[in-house]
Protein backbone atom coordinates (compact mmCIF):
# COMPACT_ATOMS: atom_id res chain seq x y z
CA UNK A 1 0.00 0.00 0.00
CA UNK A 2 1.31 3.21 -1.12
CA UNK A 3 1.17 6.76 1.16
CA UNK A 4 -2.28 8.26 0.40
CA UNK A 5 -5.72 9.56 1.75
CA UNK A 6 -5.70 6.39 4.17
CA UNK A 7 -2.30 6.48 5.91
CA UNK A 8 -3.27 7.74 8.59
CA UNK A 9 -4.61 5.92 11.93
CA UNK A 10 -7.57 4.14 11.89
CA UNK A 11 -8.54 4.07 15.59
CA UNK A 12 -11.62 5.17 14.86
CA UNK A 13 -14.72 2.70 13.23
CA UNK A 14 -16.71 5.37 11.57
CA UNK A 15 -17.86 3.43 8.04
CA UNK A 16 -16.02 4.37 5.14
CA UNK A 17 -18.21 4.43 2.34
CA UNK A 18 -17.27 3.00 -1.10
CA UNK A 19 -18.74 3.23 -4.71
CA UNK A 20 -19.34 -1.08 -6.12
CA UNK A 21 -17.16 -1.79 -9.24
CA UNK A 22 -18.64 -0.12 -12.28
CA UNK A 23 -18.66 -2.97 -14.06
CA UNK A 24 -21.45 -4.81 -11.49
CA UNK A 25 -25.26 -4.99 -12.43
CA UNK A 26 -24.73 -3.85 -15.69
CA UNK A 27 -28.19 -2.18 -17.36
CA UNK A 28 -29.67 -3.24 -20.32
CA UNK A 29 -28.23 -0.50 -22.60
CA UNK A 30 -25.34 -1.57 -21.53
CA UNK A 31 -25.59 -4.99 -22.21
CA UNK A 32 -26.66 -3.88 -25.84
CA UNK A 33 -23.36 -1.64 -26.16
CA UNK A 34 -21.21 -4.27 -25.36
CA UNK A 35 -23.07 -6.58 -27.64
CA UNK A 36 -22.97 -4.29 -30.44
CA UNK A 37 -19.62 -3.37 -29.92
CA UNK A 38 -18.41 -7.25 -29.77
CA UNK A 39 -20.50 -7.58 -33.09
CA UNK A 40 -19.11 -4.76 -34.59
CA UNK A 41 -15.57 -6.10 -34.06
CA UNK A 42 -16.57 -9.90 -34.74
CA UNK A 43 -17.81 -8.57 -38.44
CA UNK A 44 -14.49 -6.46 -39.01
CA UNK A 45 -16.54 -2.93 -39.34
CA UNK A 46 -14.39 -1.54 -36.50
CA UNK A 47 -11.26 -3.23 -34.44
CA UNK A 48 -11.00 -2.36 -31.09
CA UNK A 49 -7.96 -0.39 -31.50
CA UNK A 50 -10.01 2.01 -33.77
CA UNK A 51 -12.73 2.70 -30.78
CA UNK A 52 -10.23 2.87 -28.52
CA UNK A 53 -8.33 5.35 -30.06
CA UNK A 54 -12.40 7.22 -31.01
CA UNK A 55 -12.44 7.22 -26.99
CA UNK A 56 -8.72 8.81 -26.64
CA UNK A 57 -9.45 11.05 -29.30
CA UNK A 58 -12.55 12.29 -27.70
CA UNK A 59 -11.35 12.46 -24.50
CA UNK A 60 -8.56 14.64 -25.78
CA UNK A 61 -11.02 17.55 -26.33
CA UNK A 62 -11.61 20.09 -24.05
CA UNK A 63 -13.14 23.55 -23.82
CA UNK A 64 -9.16 24.48 -24.06
CA UNK A 65 -9.57 24.51 -27.35
CA UNK A 66 -12.89 26.57 -27.87
CA UNK A 67 -11.36 28.80 -25.56
CA UNK A 68 -8.36 29.38 -27.96
CA UNK A 69 -10.77 30.11 -31.20
CA UNK A 70 -13.36 32.82 -28.82
CA UNK A 71 -9.82 34.41 -28.03
CA UNK A 72 -8.36 34.80 -31.92
CA UNK A 73 -12.18 36.17 -33.18
CA UNK A 74 -12.18 38.76 -30.38
CA UNK A 75 -8.35 39.43 -31.39
CA UNK A 76 -8.40 39.43 -35.32
CA UNK A 77 -11.67 40.55 -37.08
CA UNK A 78 -11.04 39.02 -39.97
CA UNK A 79 -10.98 35.86 -38.09
CA UNK A 80 -14.27 36.59 -36.05
CA UNK A 81 -16.08 37.13 -39.71
CA UNK A 82 -14.79 33.46 -41.14
CA UNK A 83 -16.08 31.82 -37.91
CA UNK A 84 -19.52 33.46 -37.65
CA UNK A 85 -19.68 33.28 -41.55
CA UNK A 86 -19.00 29.28 -41.77
CA UNK A 87 -17.86 28.09 -38.51
CA UNK A 88 -16.94 24.57 -39.33
CA UNK A 89 -14.32 25.50 -42.12
CA UNK A 90 -12.95 28.48 -39.23
CA UNK A 91 -12.33 26.12 -37.21
CA UNK A 92 -10.17 24.05 -39.39
CA UNK A 93 -7.16 26.23 -38.48
CA UNK A 94 -7.16 24.86 -35.21
CA UNK A 95 -7.03 21.22 -36.66
CA UNK A 96 -10.96 20.52 -36.06
CA UNK A 97 -12.69 18.53 -38.24
CA UNK A 98 -16.73 18.79 -37.27
CA UNK A 99 -17.32 15.58 -38.67
CA UNK A 100 -20.93 14.84 -39.75
CA UNK A 101 -22.40 17.87 -37.82
CA UNK A 102 -21.81 21.71 -38.75
CA UNK A 103 -20.48 24.34 -36.33
CA UNK A 104 -22.64 27.91 -36.06
CA UNK A 105 -21.51 29.99 -33.83
CA UNK A 106 -23.92 32.87 -31.89
CA UNK A 107 -22.32 36.05 -31.09
CA UNK A 108 -23.43 37.58 -27.84
CA UNK A 109 -23.63 41.63 -28.34
CA UNK A 110 -25.06 44.58 -26.09
CA UNK A 111 -28.72 43.41 -27.58
CA UNK A 112 -28.49 40.12 -27.54
CA UNK A 113 -27.29 37.00 -24.82
CA UNK A 114 -27.14 33.58 -26.62
CA UNK A 115 -27.72 30.17 -24.76
CA UNK A 116 -27.23 26.63 -26.20
CA UNK A 117 -29.55 23.53 -25.18
CA UNK A 118 -30.30 20.36 -26.32
CA UNK A 119 -34.06 19.36 -25.00
CA UNK A 120 -33.98 16.30 -27.03
CA UNK A 121 -30.85 14.37 -26.18
CA UNK A 122 -27.60 16.21 -25.34
CA UNK A 123 -26.10 17.69 -28.85
CA UNK A 124 -23.18 19.75 -27.94
CA UNK A 125 -19.90 20.96 -29.56
CA UNK A 126 -17.84 17.83 -28.85
CA UNK A 127 -15.58 18.38 -31.07
CA UNK A 128 -14.77 21.32 -30.23
CA UNK A 129 -15.55 21.65 -26.35
CA UNK A 130 -14.83 17.65 -25.94
CA UNK A 131 -17.65 16.21 -23.92
CA UNK A 132 -20.25 18.00 -22.00
CA UNK A 133 -21.19 18.70 -18.34
CA UNK A 134 -23.84 16.15 -16.86
CA UNK A 135 -25.74 18.63 -15.65
CA UNK A 136 -25.94 19.78 -19.52
CA UNK A 137 -27.51 16.22 -20.15
CA UNK A 138 -30.01 16.62 -17.08
CA UNK A 139 -33.72 16.73 -17.93
CA UNK A 140 -33.77 19.34 -15.60
CA UNK A 141 -31.71 21.67 -17.34
CA UNK A 142 -32.79 20.40 -20.72
CA UNK A 143 -36.39 20.90 -19.70
CA UNK A 144 -35.76 24.60 -17.93
CA UNK A 145 -33.59 26.05 -19.96
CA UNK A 146 -36.24 26.25 -22.76
CA UNK A 147 -39.12 27.16 -20.59
CA UNK A 148 -37.98 29.70 -17.95
CA UNK A 149 -34.25 30.50 -18.81
CA UNK A 150 -33.47 33.60 -17.20
CA UNK A 151 -34.19 31.17 -13.74
CA UNK A 152 -32.03 29.20 -15.08
CA UNK A 153 -29.15 31.85 -15.67
CA UNK A 154 -30.03 33.00 -11.93
CA UNK A 155 -28.83 29.95 -11.04
CA UNK A 156 -25.59 29.67 -12.24
CA UNK A 157 -25.42 33.48 -10.81
CA UNK A 158 -25.88 35.00 -14.52
CA UNK A 159 -27.79 38.17 -14.35
CA UNK A 160 -28.85 39.29 -18.05
CA UNK A 161 -30.09 42.39 -17.90
CA UNK A 162 -34.14 43.03 -18.56
CA UNK A 163 -33.24 45.23 -21.75
CA UNK A 164 -31.25 42.32 -23.33
CA UNK A 165 -33.23 39.64 -25.50
CA UNK A 166 -32.24 36.56 -24.47
CA UNK A 167 -31.75 34.12 -27.34
CA UNK A 168 -32.20 30.29 -26.76
CA UNK A 169 -31.06 27.83 -29.19
CA UNK A 170 -32.29 24.35 -28.89
CA UNK A 171 -30.12 22.17 -30.81
CA UNK A 172 -31.84 19.59 -32.60
CA UNK A 173 -30.44 18.82 -35.65
CA UNK A 174 -27.24 19.10 -37.76
CA UNK A 175 -25.91 22.92 -35.86
CA UNK A 176 -23.52 22.39 -33.20
CA UNK A 177 -23.65 25.93 -31.29
CA UNK A 178 -20.79 27.69 -29.68
CA UNK A 179 -21.53 30.96 -27.56
CA UNK A 180 -18.73 33.39 -28.77
CA UNK A 181 -19.12 35.61 -25.53
CA UNK A 182 -18.76 39.17 -25.00
CA UNK A 183 -15.31 39.93 -24.69
CA UNK A 184 -14.56 41.81 -20.77
CA UNK A 185 -14.11 45.46 -20.59
CA UNK A 186 -10.37 46.04 -19.65
CA UNK A 187 -8.61 44.12 -21.85
CA UNK A 188 -7.81 46.50 -24.32
CA UNK A 189 -3.91 45.28 -25.91
CA UNK A 190 -4.53 41.89 -24.44
CA UNK A 191 -3.03 38.86 -26.74
CA UNK A 192 -4.72 36.04 -27.93
CA UNK A 193 -2.77 33.98 -25.26
CA UNK A 194 -3.80 35.79 -22.34
CA UNK A 195 -7.50 36.46 -22.91
CA UNK A 196 -7.78 32.50 -23.06
CA UNK A 197 -7.74 32.46 -19.50
CA UNK A 198 -11.15 34.25 -19.72
CA UNK A 199 -12.91 32.04 -21.55
CA UNK A 200 -14.79 28.94 -20.36
CA UNK A 201 -16.77 25.87 -21.04
CA UNK A 202 -19.61 27.97 -19.42
CA UNK A 203 -19.03 30.99 -21.07
CA UNK A 204 -19.12 28.94 -24.45
CA UNK A 205 -22.70 27.37 -23.29
CA UNK A 206 -23.99 30.69 -22.31
CA UNK A 207 -24.62 30.00 -18.90
CA UNK A 208 -22.02 32.59 -17.88
CA UNK A 209 -19.98 35.42 -19.11
CA UNK A 210 -16.31 35.73 -19.88
CA UNK A 211 -14.56 36.47 -16.80
CA UNK A 212 -13.12 39.44 -16.03
CA UNK A 213 -9.89 40.52 -15.62
CA UNK A 214 -9.79 41.19 -11.75
CA UNK A 215 -11.43 37.50 -11.22
CA UNK A 216 -8.04 36.11 -11.98
CA UNK A 217 -6.33 36.19 -8.98
CA UNK B 1 -22.06 18.70 -45.62
CA UNK B 2 -25.39 18.88 -47.68
CA UNK B 3 -26.58 16.57 -50.30
CA UNK B 4 -26.18 17.47 -53.61
CA UNK B 5 -28.86 19.32 -55.19
CA UNK B 6 -30.17 17.12 -57.35
CA UNK B 7 -31.29 15.10 -54.42
CA UNK B 8 -32.81 17.46 -52.23
CA UNK B 9 -36.31 18.80 -51.62
CA UNK B 10 -37.03 23.24 -53.62
CA UNK B 11 -37.06 25.19 -50.71
CA UNK B 12 -40.06 26.82 -49.71
CA UNK B 13 -39.17 29.48 -47.48
CA UNK B 14 -36.87 32.18 -47.33
CA UNK B 15 -35.69 34.34 -44.28
CA UNK B 16 -38.70 36.12 -42.93
CA UNK B 17 -41.27 34.08 -43.95
CA UNK B 18 -44.10 33.14 -41.22
CA UNK B 19 -44.80 29.18 -40.52
CA UNK B 20 -46.73 27.42 -38.40
CA UNK B 21 -44.67 23.90 -37.05
CA UNK B 22 -47.09 21.29 -38.31
CA UNK B 23 -48.80 19.41 -35.35
CA UNK B 24 -48.31 16.15 -35.78
CA UNK B 25 -47.17 12.95 -33.19
CA UNK B 26 -45.20 10.69 -35.35
CA UNK B 27 -43.03 7.76 -33.60
CA UNK B 28 -39.48 7.22 -34.45
CA UNK B 29 -36.47 9.45 -34.42
CA UNK B 30 -37.86 12.80 -34.59
CA UNK B 31 -36.04 15.90 -34.08
CA UNK B 32 -39.28 18.61 -33.84
CA UNK B 33 -39.31 18.81 -30.48
CA UNK B 34 -43.24 18.26 -29.21
CA UNK B 35 -43.29 21.72 -27.18
CA UNK B 36 -43.12 23.67 -30.56
CA UNK B 37 -45.69 21.93 -32.58
CA UNK B 38 -48.22 23.92 -34.04
CA UNK B 39 -46.28 27.04 -33.14
CA UNK B 40 -45.94 29.71 -35.37
CA UNK B 41 -42.56 31.33 -35.93
CA UNK B 42 -40.36 33.50 -38.83
CA UNK B 43 -37.33 31.81 -40.89
CA UNK B 44 -34.54 33.31 -39.53
CA UNK B 45 -31.93 31.66 -41.60
CA UNK B 46 -31.98 28.76 -44.18
CA UNK B 47 -29.47 26.35 -43.73
CA UNK B 48 -29.04 24.08 -46.37
CA UNK B 49 -30.19 20.68 -47.23
CA UNK B 50 -29.71 17.61 -45.22
CA UNK B 51 -30.47 13.72 -45.52
CA UNK B 52 -33.65 13.59 -43.30
CA UNK B 53 -33.11 11.95 -40.04
CA UNK B 54 -36.12 10.98 -39.41
CA UNK B 55 -34.94 8.36 -42.49
CA UNK B 56 -31.43 7.66 -41.79
CA UNK B 57 -32.26 6.37 -38.03
CA UNK B 58 -33.40 3.30 -40.02
CA UNK B 59 -30.56 3.05 -42.62
CA UNK B 60 -32.41 4.67 -45.20
CA UNK B 61 -30.81 7.32 -47.41
CA UNK B 62 -32.48 9.88 -45.84
CA UNK B 63 -33.11 11.67 -50.02
CA UNK B 64 -34.16 13.89 -50.85
CA UNK B 65 -32.42 15.70 -48.51
CA UNK B 66 -34.57 18.62 -46.52
CA UNK B 67 -34.41 22.31 -46.61
CA UNK B 68 -33.18 22.60 -42.82
CA UNK B 69 -34.09 26.05 -41.17
CA UNK B 70 -33.48 28.49 -38.03
CA UNK B 71 -36.65 29.08 -36.90
CA UNK B 72 -37.42 31.78 -34.41
CA UNK B 73 -40.44 31.99 -32.08
CA UNK B 74 -41.09 34.52 -29.33
CA UNK B 75 -40.90 32.70 -26.26
CA UNK B 76 -44.23 34.97 -25.00
CA UNK B 77 -46.08 33.17 -27.45
CA UNK B 78 -44.83 29.60 -27.07
CA UNK B 79 -44.97 29.26 -23.00
CA UNK B 80 -48.27 30.47 -21.30
CA UNK B 81 -47.46 32.83 -18.07
CA UNK B 82 -43.42 33.05 -19.47
CA UNK B 83 -41.96 34.99 -16.81
CA UNK B 84 -38.69 36.25 -18.86
CA UNK B 85 -38.71 39.30 -21.09
CA UNK B 86 -41.15 40.20 -23.70
CA UNK B 87 -38.64 40.31 -26.60
CA UNK B 88 -37.08 36.98 -25.60
CA UNK B 89 -36.46 34.48 -28.49
CA UNK B 90 -36.63 30.81 -29.02
CA UNK B 91 -34.56 29.48 -32.17
CA UNK B 92 -34.86 25.91 -33.41
CA UNK B 93 -33.43 24.05 -36.32
CA UNK B 94 -36.73 22.75 -38.05
CA UNK B 95 -36.69 20.66 -41.65
CA UNK B 96 -38.90 22.08 -44.32
CA UNK B 97 -41.50 19.04 -43.77
CA UNK B 98 -42.31 19.85 -40.25
CA UNK B 99 -43.30 23.62 -41.83
CA UNK B 100 -46.28 25.03 -43.34
CA UNK B 101 -46.74 28.57 -44.41
CA UNK B 102 -48.86 30.75 -41.17
CA UNK B 103 -52.11 31.32 -42.78
CA UNK B 104 -52.57 35.62 -43.13
CA UNK B 105 -54.56 36.84 -40.43
CA UNK B 106 -56.83 37.26 -40.51
CA UNK B 107 -58.24 41.38 -40.15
Amino acid sequence: MSAGPHDHEHGHDHPHPTRPDADENLGYYQVMEIALRELLIEKGVVTAAELRQAVEAMDSRSPAQGAKIVARAWTEPDFKRRLMADGTAAVRDFGIDMGTTRLFVVENTPQVHNLVVCTLCSCYPRMVLGLPPDWYKSRNYRSRAVREPRAVLKEFGTEIADNIELRVHDSTADMRYLVLPRRPPGTDGWSAERLTDLVTRDAMIGVALAKEPAAQG
Amino acid sequence: MSAPSGDAAPARFRPGDRVVVRRAYPPGHVRTPWYIRGHEGVIAQALGAFPNPEELAYARSGLPAQPLYRVRFQQRAVWPGYAGRPQDTLDIEIYQHWLEPAPVAAR
